[in-house]
């Protein structure tokens, strides 16, 4: 195979070299994303601590059913994920070209779900900075909004914007994978760039794991 | 260190990596380490020009009591940009990025860094960020100071503060992706032989720097990001009138920021550590102590950020829990200062150029972090707080250790990066005059701080006016000492002496290839056999050059 053999860069020593490094590279970006998302994660801790009430209040105008759906079609979208990994280790063309194109139908329904759940906010008001009715009284009872309601919605915007970029970032290099699978750049000896983008993906999965109970179940329960 | 490789003495036919391809696109395109870190000299010398021109604004309107040179607002102006172009756009990536770019991969017998692609990138996305910056500071100016604390930054200043943090969040990832780039290398693409403590103390301490950058610049990226959603959509996460926590802001940015001197000085010990070394023809006396110590200052570097906090509404218990802490930081940098000074002991010492910088930098570090722990008792640090003790404080760490250490390991490295020599006169003539202009410049804001001066003010009353001169004047000479390298420097690309393979007589695999190195920097993989700096078993034809290399 000399599309696997012209893979091999020039300053390794062999394909074990090449892929270990890849590793280790893609594991200290991985932890940098953990840092990134981090700040984000403890913006949110300090803010709920001050204002536990007005964020349940908030996470309660989110739709659980939407969100919950989400969930299940992100995971969805790591198994698929995970079988593209393995057909290109295998070197089955068809199948990476197949798998990766399901993981790029999931990222897209997810994608499409916070389109409607966004439009929903708009509709409501509750943009900070942009439609901010919502966020001042309640539409139905002309109550003012709890201090912190605003906030939640601002680290609503934040975490689930900060993700979708990430799966916006990771569709096209999805595709050119599914090309590039197609056309047999890949086999057993080489399919790292497969490999890593699986584990970039695996994560933005796993951050989704995370803002869905932190943003939609905390007004599960007592809120009103 | 290795088996050497008599074969690169025939210097004249041979192509090196600045003459084997010479055209425009294959220094734009290069994925050579070597080159790309030559885009970052060009690249932070400019900046540091710009931060240059500023702090000379800064310190001419302080030669008189009365704010008259410049208005408030441009003063403001002033010391920002000066901070905000030395911090992000010359200190960081100084050393990393211009000296470890250059000298990991040389040094740990590779062809080049883990992911040569990354690293061009990273050039790429860095002057990206810095166009941002350079362009917020040219055409509204940025005057929030260079820590950006809101609500200043988010709701009142009517400077170009979304693009300066657009500058910062950018340039951000061009160091987390050298950061990945070196852990990646030094982990997997060490010669054989190499094993970890056979590394060079500058592998070592750029290792422990590159956890700080993966670790700690993502923080300032998302603490950036929530800023600019502040500013331009008015989330209000730091707005106490929203509900938000402006002090939220001020531990997120220094979670960051205060590792980001240990990005700085750690680089810099380093480039220290070789000289010191080099220049005893002694091993370096606690090799793993020293090692260690650069893991320890990168690990209670992310432990000491509160104690930027202590006139805040920080808890006085946290307060002491991070005093405390940031003593701890003492002990590692204590253990690198004296290990250099016990492998001066009966070392045979030679007051190369490179040596007056590292001598000096143990000097200016050592004022440096001594000022750091009356910072780090927190009743002192009431009244110290945003004075000018504060400033001579951190230039003595940043300027003293990571400028003294950036110039030491230019002017060691020298011959190897260009293949030239360059005068022994005029650099050890600007070694002497920035030691001397720093002094001058920043004891006597020392004093002026104790005394109560404030910083970031434009008038002053008039019986400070005299240490101020001083300090004006001392900056002067510190101009001058800056202003000979970029002379002689660049003289010696066109009349300075041949390099030879190896001009300090120093160990290490970047003096056994040829000066300056191949393309791929090595013709065979070397093997190694022996520790670091093993001056014992040093091949006599390694010794340094006699007569004129030696002395002025």
């Amino acid at each position: 195979m000399s599309s696997v053999a012209a893979a091999l860069q020039h300053h390794f020593a062999d394909f074990k070299q090449q892929k270990e490094s890849a590793v280790l590279g893609m594991w200290s970006f991985l932890v940098q994303e953990v840092m990134f998302f981090g700040g984000l994660f403890v913006t949110y801790v300090v803010l709920r601590s001050q204002y536990p009430h007005a964020f349940a209040e908030a996470s309660g105008l989110l739709d659980v059913n939407l969100g919950g759906v989400n969930t299940i079609v992100l995971i969805c979208s790591s198994l698929t994920m995970a079988m593209a990994v393995h057909a290109a280790s295998t070197g089955n063309r068809g199948g990476i070209a197949f798998w990766l194109f399901l993981t790029i139908l999931f990222g897209s329904i997810f994608l499409g779900v916070k389109v409607v759940e966004y439009k929903e906010k708009w509709d409501h008001g509750l943009i900070p900075g942009i439609q901010e009715e919502g966020l001042k009284f309640d539409h139905e009872t002309h109550l003012p909004r709890p201090t912190g309601f605003a906030l939640y919605f601002a680290l609503y915007f934040a975490m689930t914007g900060l993700h979708a970029i990430h799966m916006i970032i990771g569709i096209p290099i999805l595709a050119i994978l599914a090309v590039n699978g197609l056309r047999g750049k890949y086999g057993p000896e080489y399919y790292t760039p497969v490999e890593m983008t699986g584990l970039y993906w695996h994560f933005v999965d796993i951050v989704w794991i995370f803002l869905f109970p932190l943003l939609y179940l905390i007004g599960a329960h007592g809120a009103h | 260190m290795s088996t050497p490789t008599h074969q690169a003495s025939p210097p004249h036919e041979e192509e090196n990596y600045l003459t084997h391809d010479t055209s425009i696109q294959s220094w734009l395109l290069t994925k050579d380490h070597k080159r790309i870190a030559l885009l970052y000299l060009f690249s932070v010398t400019l900046f540091f020009i710009v931060g240059g021109v500023f702090a000379s604004l800064v310190r001419l309107e302080l030669l008189t009591p009365a704010g008259d040179l410049l208005s408030s607002e441009f003063y403001n102006q002033a010391f920002t940009s000066h901070g905000v172009m030395m911090i992000f756009f010359f200190l960081i990536p100084a050393v990393p990025a211009v000296l470890g770019n250059f000298l990991v991969p040389l040094m740990v017998g590779a062809k080049d860094l883990a992911f040569p692609r990354i690293n061009l990138a990273s050039w790429y996305i860095f002057m990206v960020g810095a166009g941002f910056a350079v362009f917020a500071v040219l055409t509204g100016g940025l005057d929030t100071g260079w820590t950006l604390y809101p609500p200043y930054s988010s709701t009142y200043s009517q400077s170009r503060v979304t693009w300066a943090v657009a500058g910062v969040f950018v340039a951000g990832f061009a160091s987390i992706l050298t950061g990945v780039n070196f852990i990646a290398t030094v982990h997997r693409m060490r010669a054989p032989g190499l094993t970890w403590f056979r590394l060079p103390l500058f592998v070592w301490a750029h290792y422990a720097t590159s956890l700080v950058m993966v670790l700690g610049t993502p923080v300032i990226a998302i603490t950036m990001v929530l800023l600019g959603l502040e500013r331009v959509f008015g989330f209000g996460f730091f707005d106490p009138a929203k509900g938000g926590d402006p002090v939220l802001f001020q531990h997120l940015f220094w979670f960051y920021s205060h590792p980001a001197v240990y990005i700085m000085i750690l680089p810099a010990m380093g480039v220290i550590s070789e000289i010191i070394s080099t220049f005893s023809r002694q091993k370096l006396f606690g090799y793993s102590f020293v090692a260690m110590s650069s893991l320890a200052i990168a690990i209670l570097g992310f432990l000491v950020w509160g104690h930027h906090l202590f006139t805040t509404s920080q808890s006085p218990y946290t307060g002491i829990l991070f005093s405390a802490l940031t003593f701890l930081v003492a002990i590692p940098s204590a253990i690198k200062a004296f290990n250099w000074t016990a492998t001066l002991y009966k070392g045979s010492v030679s007051w190369e150029t490179p040596m007056l910088f590292a001598f000096g930098f143990m000097g200016l570090f050592l004022i440096g972090g001594l000022t750091g722990l009356f910072l780090a008792t927190m009743g002192m640090d009431i009244h110290l707080q945003d004075t000018y003790f504060v400033v001579a404080h951190f230039h003595y760490v940043m300027v003293g250790g990571g400028v003294m250490g950036y110039m030491g390991g230019l002017h060691f490295w020298w011959p190897k990066i260009t293949g030239k020599m360059y005068s022994n006169f005029w650099s050890k003539l600007s070694a002497m005059f920035i030691f001397a202009g720093f002094n001058f410049t920043f004891f006597p804001q020392f004093l002026l701080g104790y005394m109560g001066m404030p910083r970031r003010y434009h008038s002053y009353p008039e019986e400070w006016q005299v240490l101020n001169v001083m300090s004006s004047v001392g900056a002067s000479i510190l101009a001058i000492g800056y202003i000979l390298p970029a002379i002689y420097l660049t003289s010696s690309l066109f009349f300075g002496r041949k390099a030879p393979v190896n001009p300090w007589g120093a160990t290490g695999l970047e003096w056994q290839t040829a000066s300056p190195p191949p393309p791929h920097n090595f013709h065979e993989t070397p093997v190694v056999t022996t520790e670091a700096y093993d001056y014992q078993s040093l091949p006599l034809s390694a010794t340094p050059e006699p007569a004129e290399a030696r002395h002025v």
